[in-house]
């Protein structure tokens, strides 16, 4: 639906970036502060302009279209309600402006809250509103003007964990509801995985890698996304041959092939998919040097060939303990290797 | 057992404005008011507070409400679009356009009214100018005109400042926000920026309002001694006709005047933000 092709600003915030955004879907910008991905979303909402490219929606050219001619609402981060106004004038405010009539006005204010759960608020004043209730009336407001797209900001990041998360099941139920397309803005890579349909992982103004949640956390591309996406272990190695690397100097069998011969590449083995056994069963052997309790699972350290392996599992084993360390051919990621960090955004570029 | 300690400790350290308050403020008021309710032997009277209602009185407390209003009306006309451009331009450009404009308040206000006497006068700095072209001189001096220029120019940067200050404290994205819903830009200014910047744009209506309907400097020295503003009655009642009596009920009028004038801006005020009372 949305074709974009722009680099922007004094500095490149964003550098000849193409993104396609299907109709319908959840698509996630992810990546650190400072990678774009905000500028990205006000390009498309119209605040910023592009210096180059162009942003097309459903076939039409929208570079010249200021943000109040365009069929697209966003969620700000910081909520952005107009204090001045009660929730129910808050939420009339865009339809008010195109002119609807009182009774569908009312309609739509309580169609929104009844969606956002927020029925009785009407005559509330933003202020009095806590956070979460803030945030979900600036939903509110944006999606009574029946957008065919929903920006939103970080519109979680300023809530507390369990409220985040409720707000995230929300989202999602909410995006179902509708049946509109959701281009959401985050840095919590957790939030990402689990609420989209793509995710576009992107730093220093390159998108990094488009996938879906699996995809980027199951085969990230380069070692930016391994790092960025969830914890692992990334160690420069060497493709000796198709299906077997050598990490570190020891030999793994892996499943993938094409690389060439004796070609140096990285490998990403996932904490969770290295596995603790007794030292003469491991294909390494090391000692562990840490051990932390994390809930769910244990997180250990296990020092061998002269790296820190970051373990997880759910049985522990005592500081100072030699261990043997196995991993399952499938879980083994082998990724090219960039030879400059120029190189590394123009191979990523999609 | 510490915190009564802390407290007590606390409440000294309002000591010295309260003996300021006490001095300069409280006791000068009660004087006011023993003074405009009493005549030359001491008894009670009225007569001093309805002095107001001579036609002489009336007619300048009429022309100082008139005046005043103007000069409002003309500095927030001036300092609106001021603060928006302020806001506009980027941070080091904009401190030194709001030093430029806070600039002439280093200077001694008496020295700066002055100052546009000397240009204003029958042979003053723009007649000469003029005359230079063979124009006719313009009669500047001494008209209500010169009175309304010489407020606005004392009073211009009490009117941009909180206006500023309001502005700056906006969220763009609250703007944004507008412009995302569909405002075009001047229908976001009606609903959305100029509702946020009342605070700012009351108290400054305040902070100038309140200086132009009681001054007599600017009145006396732009506007002759032809033109009477009630701050000129009240001033020539204490110093010419010595008359502490009819002075103070006077002043008394006045000021309630300038409360129910602010008990009326308040009401526009709810929130209370940016006000300076």
């Amino acid at each position: 639906m949305v074709d974009i092709s722009k680099s922007f600003g004094d500095t490149k915030v964003i550098d000849e970036m193409n993104l396609y955004i299907r109709e319908n879907e959840f698509l996630t910008l992810l990546g650190p502060s400072g990678c774009g991905k905000t500028t990205t979303l006000r390009l498309l909402g119209g605040f910023e302009q592009p210096d180059t490219g162009h942003i097309i929606f459903d076939g039409k050219e929208m570079n010249s279209i200021p943000p109040n001619k365009r069929q697209l609402n966003t969620v700000f981060q910081k909520y952005a309600l107009f204090t001045h106004m009660t929730i129910a004038e808050n939420i009339a405010f865009g339809l008010k402006i195109h002119n609807k009539s009182q009774s569908y006005i009312d309609d739509k204010i309580k169609y929104a809250l009844k969606l956002v759960n927020l029925e009785g608020f009407e005559e509330r004043m933003p202020d009095s509103l806590s956070g979460g209730q803030q945030q979900r009336v600036a939903i509110a407001r944006a999606i009574v003007n029946e957008p065919k797209v929903l920006l939103l900001d970080e519109p979680l990041g300023a809530l507390d964990l369990k409220l985040r998360q409720d707000m995230q099941y929300e989202l999602i139920r909410l995006k179902n509801e509708l049946g509109i397309t959701f281009v959401y803005v985050t840095h919590d890579q957790e939030e990402a995985l689990t609420m989209s349909d793509t995710i576009v992982v992107m730093n220093q103004g390159y998108i990094q890698q488009i996938g879906t949640p699996e995809d980027i956390y199951n085969e990230p591309q380069n070692a930016f996304v391994a790092d960025f996406i969830g914890d692992s272990n990334i160690l420069p190695a060497v493709m000796v041959r198709d299906r077997l690397v050598r990490i570190l100097g020891v030999d793994f069998p892996c499943v993938d092939e094409g690389f060439g011969s004796n070609t140096p590449v990285d490998a990403v083995i996932r904490p969770e998919d290295l596995e603790i056994v007794k030292p003469e069963d491991g294909i390494l052997t090391g000692t562990v040097t840490s051990l932390i309790f994390k809930g769910v699972h244990y997180e250990m350290t296990v020092m061998s060939h002269d790296f820190e392996w970051l373990v997880h599992s759910t049985s522990m084993s005592e500081v100072g303990k030699e261990v043997g360390l196995t991993v399952i051919p499938f879980n083994i990621q082998i990724m090219n290797k960039p030879e400059s960090e120029d190189e590394e955004a123009a191979a990523i570029e999609e | 057992m510490r915190r009564p300690q802390q407290l007590k400790n606390k409440k000294l350290l309002a000591g010295p404005y309260l003996f300021w308050a006490a001095a300069f403020v409280i006791i000068p008021l009660i004087m006011i008011f023993y003074y405009g309710f009493t005549d030359n032997d001491g008894a009670f009277t009225l007569t001093n507070l309805a002095g107001i209602a001579s036609a002489e009185n009336l007619k300048a407390l009429g022309l100082s409400l008139v005046l005043s209003l103007i000069s409002t009306a003309v500095c927030l006309v001036l300092a609106y679009p001021l603060a928006t451009i302020l806001i506009d331009l980027n941070i080091g450009k904009s401190g030194f356009l709001v030093v430029v404009f806070v600039l002439p308040m280093w200077m001694n206000f008496l020295l700066r009214t002055m100052a546009w006497q000397t240009l204003l006068e029958k042979n003053g700095v723009i007649n000469t100018f003029l005359s230079l072209f063979g124009l006719e001189p313009l009669a500047l001096i001494n008209t209500p005109g010169a009175i309304v220029l010489g407020m606005v120019y004392n009073f211009l940067p009490f009117m941009i400042l909180p206006i500023y200050n309001v502005l700056c404290k906006m969220d763009q994205d609250v703007i944004n926000a507008a412009r995302d819903l569909g405002a075009s830009p001047r229908q976001t200014f009606t609903k959305i920026i100029w509702p946020l910047s009342l605070p700012g744009v009351i108290s400054g209506i305040t902070m100038v309002f309140i200086p132009a309907l009681t001054t007599f400097v600017i009145s006396d020295l732009l506007g002759g001694s032809k033109i009477l503003l009630i701050g000129n009655v009240i001033e020539q009642s204490f110093t010419q006709a010595n008359d502490w009596h009819v002075g103070s009920g006077l002043s008394l009028v006045l000021m309630i005047f300038i409360i129910f004038s602010m008990m009326f801006m308040q009401k526009y005020d709810k929130n209370g933000e940016g006000g300076v009372f």
